[in-house]
């Protein structure tokens, strides 16, 4: 256990040491500052520009950006729906895979779009390596970068008064992409080839297994480039079926940490990007605390459970629960990944999260549950707490009797609408989902467990497509024509009503004039400010959630103990 | 009036139009080709699946399996991997429980003479189903048998054994795991 304390803290201490300079020198890049890369990326970066025919000083207004991220990703969703539909009759496909069911491909559209990279397929036996690399891989970028792109927008709105544009999609896209998804993921997908990821368009490669002298199929693919960008994105969506937890898209200790690293990588620079944009280090660095703690307390409980929540049998030595667990990731970095994955909405796995011990799996669907802002998504993750710090905001000035401000911008009836769909949209659809998808009469036919158990999957599933993250408890039968066209739907809803309404937030922020902080002022950066929000989100959660989950892990748990 | 109107159009959905394409183009096939390329000079055992090529008596050279996925061994001389394909259930289910009591009657069946505690990576599956790594109690637990089996000392297995261990990274990251195809391949000869 001692030791499992100290790679944990290693793990965080590294994290917050990279996220420094990673979220500073996000900052030079998205304000147009002369940063590491300029020499190697501006002159790249003014070609696109006019390509586009558009001017890097040229700014949108609210409608105007909403409306560019529309159309970009709606011609993301044709065009990856459309690939997959047509990968049957397109080269680099050596393995001659057919296309999926329009419902399969519909919801993988929709997943990847949405950065939620929910699976519904199995990489190697359904995707083209021309579907895996032009399609997925592509918006495994695009979808990082829009989220990003309006967390700016966002943060814009903040910095400037009496203002009515924003900045302009078009240049923050090209930025994130250039200047940071990319070259991160280069070198992130040639130090994962080197410790035995695969990255090749040869097909598969027959082997005669030792024993049994049978042929066996060993699946490759341009695997590394896209598991690096899965991480860093905070997508998710594995290369192959069973995600890291398969040797050949995680095969060392060495991956797991750097994967296990990529994952909160850009979500906690954001923390740090945030208080350095707006000037005043201190509202970042209280945001990133809380992450820090409702993290901290999430992966203590996970591990505890992991490590003392398996029944003994009889013969057998006691080391923890690794059923679905890599012998080489063991106990203690599986509950790492597990809690790191969900809340940060990145949804990749290395473990089977339907294993784990049923508090262990309440955990983990109670991160998705807060709405993914334990530092989740990137962007979308702090754009959604930003939703929280304003909700606490307005419910503390309504205690002490004064009109909320935050970052010396009063918060007003239109703002908090905004705010309400960025916090509420994702429960709703959350809840609806489970609950038509319990109504289905043929829905005990896809789960693997039975009882409590079993509601969990169903529960955990449609978390998971509600707050765009992406694993699951593999038990579940995802691909059903039901869970495809609801559950893809329900993707879209919950990215892009919130986006949207960040962007109008925005917009609303960026009109109005900075008021003076007086000696009445909240502080947003001190304890108190901390422990309320903390507050807030749990709050929120277990209001919308505890029924479910008394029904699902609660049950689960209970009934195994009694 | 309708001709600027058209052509507001054009210039609205230029911008989407052209990044869409130049940025599915930077993303979906330079990134890609600029990482293959480079994977398949600088790495190409790693890039291409990690698989292990031996030679056979007459000479020519077979492909036995790739160093990262687990085959499935169940004859005495042989080290034995990890079940085969993930379960997904509930670790405290009823289900769960019957199905690690059959794995430990197997293991009890397969050697009598060992009335030792199993370690529990051998009677429960892994996340991938094809775990190439065993934990080293786990293979402790097998020299005894494959020794007998095969007659050869068992200090001889364990050479072997720690051959193919990996340790944990920095001696503190991860766990330690032997790769039980390697030990085998050994075991018979095969590599070295």
């Amino acid at each position: 256990m001692s030791q499992v304390i100290i790679v944990d803290g290693l793990y965080l201490v590294i994290l917050v040491a990279l996220s420094i300079p990673l979220g500073n020198y996000l900052v030079k890049v998205m304000t147009g500052k002369r940063a590491f890369l300029s020499p190697l990326m501006l002159p790249l970066e003014r070609m696109i520009y006019r390509l586009m025919g558009i001017r890097e000083e040229d700014e949108m207004s609210p409608g105007h950006y909403v409306l560019a991220v529309m159309v970009f990703s709606g011609l993301g969703l044709i065009f990856v729906f459309g690939l997959q539909m047509l990968q049957a009759s397109l080269p680099f496909n050596p393995e001659n895979l057919a296309a999926p069911s329009w419902d399969l491909a519909f919801n993988t559209a929709a997943s990847f779009v949405s950065n939620t990279n929910w699976q519904a397929y199995s990489g190697e036996s359904s995707l083209s390596y021309l579907t895996q690399a032009l399609a997925l891989g592509v918006w495994n970028f695009l979808s990082a970068a829009t989220g990003i792109a309006v967390l700016f927008a966002l943060l814009r709105g903040f910095i400037e008064t009496k203002k009515t544009t924003i900045g302009s999609f078009w240049v923050d896209l090209i930025r994130v992409s250039l200047y940071l998804l990319i070259p991160l993921s280069l070198v992130f997908s040639l130090v994962l080839v080197a410790q035995g990821g695969v990255q090749t368009i040869s097909p598969y490669h027959e082997i005669v297994a030792l024993e049994t002298g049978i042929t066996q199929s060993i699946p490759l693919g341009p695997a590394a480039s896209q598991i690096a960008i899965k991480q860093l994105g905070t997508n998710g969506g594995g290369f192959f079926g069973m995600n890291s937890a398969f040797p050949l898209e995680n095969p060392t200790a060495l991956s797991n940490f750097l994967q296990l690293l990529s994952i909160l990588l850009i979500p906690a620079s954001l923390c740090v990007a945030f208080g350095k944009a707006v000037g005043d280090m201190k509202q970042g660095r209280a945001i990133y605390l809380v992450m820090l703690i409702l993290f901290v307390g999430a992966l203590a409980a996970v591990t505890i459970s992991e490590t003392i929540g398996v029944p003994l049998v009889p013969g057998v030595l006691d080391s923890g629960n690794l059923e679905g667990k890599e012998i080489i990731h063991g106990v203690g970095t599986s509950a790492l990944w597990g809690t790191a994955t969900t809340a940060a909405s990145n949804g990749s796995v290395n473990a089977m999260h339907d294993s784990f011990t049923p508090l262990a799996g309440l955990v983990l669907m109670f991160l998705m549950q807060i709405g993914e802002v334990v530092f989740g998504g990137v962007g979308s993750g702090l754009y959604g707490m930003i939703g929280f710090v304003i909700l606490t905001v307005f419910m503390a000035g309504l205690m002490v009797g004064r009109t909320p401000e935050y970052l010396g911008k009063k918060v007003e009836p239109f703002d908090m609408k905004m705010v309400c769909l960025i916090v509420l949209v994702p429960p709703v659809f959350t809840l609806l989902g489970t609950a038509l998808a319990v109504l289905m009469p043929q829905a005990s036919d896809w789960l693997t467990n039975s009882g409590p158990h079993g509601f969990s999957e169903i529960l955990y599933a449609f978390s998971s497509m509600g707050n765009n993250n992406g694993s699951a408890f593999g038990g579940f039968a995802a691909n059903t024509v039901f869970t495809n066209v609801v559950g893809g739907l329900i993707m879209l809803i919950v990215r892009f009503v919130p986006l949207v309404a960040v962007v109008f937030l925005a917009g609303n922020l960026a009109n109005k004039k900075m008021v003076a902080k007086t000696e009445g002022t909240l502080s947003t950066s001190n304890a108190l400010f901390i422990g309320l929000l903390i507050a807030i989100v749990l709050l929120i959660g277990a209001l919308s959630f505890l029924p479910a989950l008394a029904l699902g892990p609660i049950a689960d748990y209970f009934t195994a103990v009694i | 009036m309708e001709k600027n109107r058209s052509e507001s159009m054009v210039s609205k959905l230029r911008p989407a139009l052209v990044s869409f394409v130049v940025l599915t183009l930077i993303c979906g096939v330079v990134y890609p080709v600029i990482v293959t390329s480079i994977a398949q000079i600088a790495f190409p055992n790693q890039a291409n699946g990690s698989i292990i090529t031996v030679t056979q008596e007459n000479g020519t050279t077979i492909d036995v399996g790739s160093a990262l996925i687990g085959q499935t061994f169940t004859k005495p001389q042989y080290l034995i991997g990890r079940p085969r394909g993930t379960s997904q259930l509930s670790p405290v289910s009823e289900e769960q429980k019957a199905l690690i009591q059959e794995r430990v009657a197997w293991w009890r069946a397969l050697d009598p003479e060992n009335s030792g505690a199993i370690p529990s990576d051998l009677v429960t599956a892994s996340g991938s189903g094809v775990d190439p790594n065993i934990s080293p109690e786990a293979a402790e637990y097998q020299v005894d048998r494959i020794a007998r089996v095969r007659n050869i000392s068992a200090k001889t297995v364990r050479e072997i054994i720690a051959r193919y261990t990996t340790g944990k990274l920095l001696g503190l990251w991860g766990e330690s795991g032997v790769n039980v195809l390697k030990v085998n391949l050994a075991l018979d000869g095969r590599i070295q």
